[in-house]
Parts: C-alpha cells; structure tokens; sequence
C-alpha cells in the first residue's frame, strides 16, 4: 500500500515521486488508464471502411480498434483469452476475422472468441473438455464513442458519455478544429524520456511556450503579450489555449530582459513557411486542447494533428503523432499543411525542446523525491482566464490525477 | 555511365557527411542548389504514400533558416553524429544530372557520453553533376517510425 502525502500546500506543489514511483504507475494503469477515463485511439478516418482495423494503447493495454461488417467501430484487448498472447500484430490493415498466431483462436472485430482450434478434439481424442468455459477469460472490451471524427475507448462501465466527460467549456473547441471529414497526411513517434505526466503538464503549461520554444519569440511569431486565453474543465481534467494572429510590436521581452528576446534582427529568409490561411475564420494562430489522461488536439497555423500519449514505463513514453488536413484540401492548402509540419513532431521547430525540457524534469529530480515543484503562476486556483502567464491547466491536472488517484 | 560520376557524387556524400559530423552546419544548404529540396520522412509514410515529412525544406534560404533556428533558436542538448554510409548506387540520367540511393546509419553521441544508434535509412538523391555536384533533391527515408526525444541536426 501506498504511504505518500501530498504537500500541505496542495495543487501549487506537486512532489517529485509522482514521476518516480512503480507503484504509482501500476496505480495509474490501474484507476486512470483502466478506470474511468476515456482514452484517445485513433481517428475515425484511420479505419476508412468496414473490416479496417488497427492497433492501438489504452496505457499499458494494447487494444485493437476495428471496424465491423456493418461499420460500428469496436475495440477490445489485445489478448487472446488462451495464454495471453497478441490476437493482432499488425499495425494497421483488413480483416474477416482474428486469429491468434499461437493456437489459432479467432475472434470478430468486437473481440468475440469465434472459435478454439480442435476443441472437441480429433477422432474423439484429445480437445477441452465440454464444461471448460475459456471465455471467462475473454479479451476486456472497450466501451466506444467517437466525437467529431475521434475514436475514444474506455473499460469502466462509470464512465460518463464521452461528450459529458469532455465538458461544455472544452468540446465547442474540438469542434472548432474538427470541422469536416480529415485526411490522415502522415504519423510518428516521439520518444520521450520520461514520465507521461511530464508530457502532460507541459502541454497544459501556457507559461512555458515563448519562454523554453524561442522560435516563437525570436522571429516574433508568438509571444504572452498576444491575446490569447485558457479554458480549463470544471473537474481540471482538460484544458485548451489559444492564440490570435495579430502580430506583436511591443518589447516586453526586451525589457525583460530575456533570453528569448528578439534581439539580433532575427529574420526568417523563407517566411512563407508560415503563412496561415484563417480557415476556421476566427483569427486564431494557435489552439493547444488536453483531454485527460493523455490526448492533445493541436491547431498551429494550418498544422492539424492528435497527439496520443502513451506511458510506457516510469520514465518512458511514447508520443503518437497524426497529421492531418480536410478531405477537400486542394493542393495549394496540403502543401501549407506539410510545410508547417516543420513546426511540430521531433523536428519541429516549436515542439523539438519539450522532449528535452521533461526530460530534463526527470533527470533534474532523480534525489529528491520528497522535494516538489512550484506551480504559483497565475495563483492557486484551477479555472479560466484571459492571461497566458499562468499554470492554471497544469494544476487542473493535478486536481483531476490526485481525485482518481485518491492521493 | 561516365566512370568519373560514380566516385563524383559519393565524394558529394562523404563531405556532406563529414560536414554535419563536424557540426559546420552553416556549410550544409550549400550542397543544395539555389532551388534544392530536403526532405526526412519514414519508410511507413512513404510506402503508405502518405506525404508527411519530419522535416522538410524547399531552397537555400529555408535550409538557412533551418541552420539560424539550430543555431540561435531552438534549445538542444549538445550532441553530435556519425554518419556512415555505404551501397552507393549511381545511375546517370544525363549529361548533367544522376540519380543515387545511398544506405545510412547515424550514432547520436551525447555530452555524456551516452551513444545511441539514432537513426537508419535510406538517401534517395537527384543530383546535378557540375564541377561540384550539387543535391537537387535529398530524401531521406528513415527505416523506423520512432525518434529519440528530438531531431535537431539533420542527417
């Protein structure tokens, strides 16, 4: 059993052994990843016609997510109900069914075990006996719902429906981005060295953005002194920031003296690299949107993607991007799309330093579990507002981690 | 095939290697054409013909962007590469142009120490032949979707 306390201080400390601790993590799998969360799998579009599949994680649990005949889309454990094994190692592709390559049981696209090779035996010999009931170890199947073309899974029966789970304050702003039926453009992964939450906070952290990604800031693309905002759920789970287009004049970071200031006459030869089309028609340049526990939806300029996090031990995980623009996209709108990618993914101009400043957390803290961060931007409370310089989001995280979390 | 083009272009692949190997990324856009592209995808995405790249550059200037953000922008831990590569072949499509499909392997050597091999691949180049050949297009297809915290230096 767990013997950790929180700080007395509450959500404006966060201590260092929630990044450290295996029994944490087991305890995460267990109450958030497999309790009641819903977790991201894929996009409806990955699966473009009946019997389409692909593999997917909720936490730890590699799932399968299919289609069926009719076109429902399902989801199921990874695990075949005789000894364990992977039902599916493909990553992607068309199936009638699904045989796993250990004893060949197979099973439907909702995870129904079809049948169990020779289990009445040959010639009367051999085979199960007629009471054995190996479906009692079936495969778990997700509950699945899909919001604005994204495909959601979950294994409690307590969680509420997908759209009451995302909240009214954050689900207007997927439906913002996720206007029209999408077009995959492309994915990878991004492996970061350190624990999921890391990842998490630092995307719900809209303090950090033109302080650590001085891209921004040095060719004057996105500065704090921007308008811009942050809505962050009732219960803290989710959180989404924006960023209008008007350029910034001022010089608040040249005051400031900060090293990420625009000083030095920085120009970009080749900005047409960035030129946004308003698509949506709301002047917005930037919107980062979190669902708990581990889903981004991102809108930089006309860059499109969902980010799937996926923990894959105390100080590993696995970032799964997917670009991707509008079904009706011409040529002239893709090829904006797939020169802005240069902003995001491993490479990204304004994306590359996260990986390294999170792991940085999990290296820096390696002695001091007991010690916490500082999380006082912006005050002590988890809600909405107009200012970016504030760590509001991030303590809605812990807010929502430390109620599943019973900590 | 002219026997000269042959040794020409993988003295071309041997000087870009040892360019970004010796970190004189300034020296980099300069083994592109004024108009030359450079492009890092996955063998996935390519087979699946899907067009996303990891990184992606179109002429001199925004290869010279890329190399001002590295530089003065974008924060990293210091590293370096090693690139070796091998099974270069060259087929020339005229006088003045040839194709070349080169294997690669990069070891990201940290401060520390630490050495990892980062990344595995492909070069698929369209060069022109000139008294210093040039890349008129460079691809790079990385073998493996999975990247490593970060890609800063480009391979």
């Amino acid at each position: 059993m767990l013997q950790r306390t929180w700080p007395a201080e509450g959500l404006t400390r966060v201590p260092y052994w929630v990044y450290q601790d295996a029994d944490i993590y087991q305890r995460e799998q267990d109450r958030i990843f497999r309790g009641p969360t819903w977790s991201y799998l894929c996009l409806e579009a990955e699966l473009p016609e009946p019997q389409s599949f692909l593999t997917s994680f909720v936490g730890d649990m590699p799932v399968v997510v299919a289609r069926d005949a009719e076109g429902a889309i399902h989801a199921f454990e990874n695990r075949c109900a005789h000894r364990g094994a992977l039902i599916c190692m493909h990553s992607r592709g068309k199936a009638e069914r699904f045989a796993c390559i250990y004893h060949n049981w197979t099973y439907d696209h909702s995870g129904n075990l079809l049948n169990v090779a020779f289990r009445k035996g040959i010639a009367g010999k051999g085979g199960m006996p007629a009471d054995a009931r190996p479906e009692s170890q079936a495969p778990k199947k997700l509950r699945v719902q899909s919001v604005h073309g994204l495909v959601f899974g979950t294994l409690s029966e307590e969680t509420a429906s997908l759209e009451d789970y995302i909240g009214p304050d954050i689900l207007p702003r997927i439906k913002r981005v996720m206007i029209k039926p999408v077009k995959v453009l492309g994915k990878y992964t991004q492996v970061l060295p350190n624990n999921w939450k890391l990842y998490m906070d630092n995307v719900k952290d809209t303090y950090h953005a033109s302080l650590l990604h001085l891209f921004f800031t040095r060719f004057r693309i996105n500065r704090l002194t921007q308008e811009g905002g942050v809505f962050v759920s009732n219960d803290g789970a989710h959180h989404c920031t924006f960023t209008r287009m008007i350029e910034d004049q001022g010089d608040a970071y040249e005051k400031d003296g900060m090293r990420s200031a625009g000083s030095g006459g920085f120009k970009l030869e080749a900005p047409e690299l960035l030129e946004q089309e308003d698509e949506l028609g709301d002047a917005v340049s930037i919107q980062i949107l979190s669902l708990f526990p581990g889903f981004v939806l991102h809108q930089i300029r006309n860059s499109l993607a969902a980010r799937q996090v996926v923990p894959k031990g105390i100080d590993r995980t696995e970032l799964h991007w997917t670009l991707f623009g509008f079904a009706d996209d011409d040529d002239a709108m893709t090829r904006r799309r797939l020169m802005q990618a240069n902003l995001v993914g491993p490479a990204g101009y304004i994306s590359m330093e996260d990986g390294a400043a999170t792991g940085f957390v999990q290296r820096g803290v390696a002695g001091s579990p007991e010690r916490a961060s500082v999380i006082e931007m912006g005050g002590s409370s988890v809600g909405a507002g107009d200012s970016r310089i504030t760590e509001t989001a991030v303590r809605g995280l812990w807010k929502a981690w430390r109620s599943h979390m019973s900590i | 095939m002219n026997a000269e083009v042959q040794p020409a272009v993988e003295r071309l692949h041997a000087r870009y290697a040892h360019a970004l190997d010796q970190g004189r990324l300034e020296d980099w856009p300069n083994f592109f054409t004024q108009n030359g592209r450079y492009r890092i995808t996955t063998a996935e995405n390519e087979e699946r013909g899907l067009p996303l790249p990891v990184l992606y550059a179109e002429g001199r200037p925004m290869l010279r962007d890329r190399v001002q953000s590295l530089r003065h922008a974008n924060i990293y831990e210091p590293q370096r590469y090693r690139h070796i590569m091998s099974s270069v072949l060259v087929e020339e499509l005229d006088n003045a142009h040839a194709r070349s499909v080169a294997n690669f392997l990069v070891i990201r050597i940290m401060e520390s120490g630490d050495t990892l091999l980062f990344a595995s691949g492909r070069y698929v180049d369209r060069i022109v032949l000139s008294e210093e050949p040039q890349y008129e297009e460079r691809v790079v297809i990385c073998d493996s979707s999975r990247f490593d915290t970060l890609l800063a230096i480009p391979l």
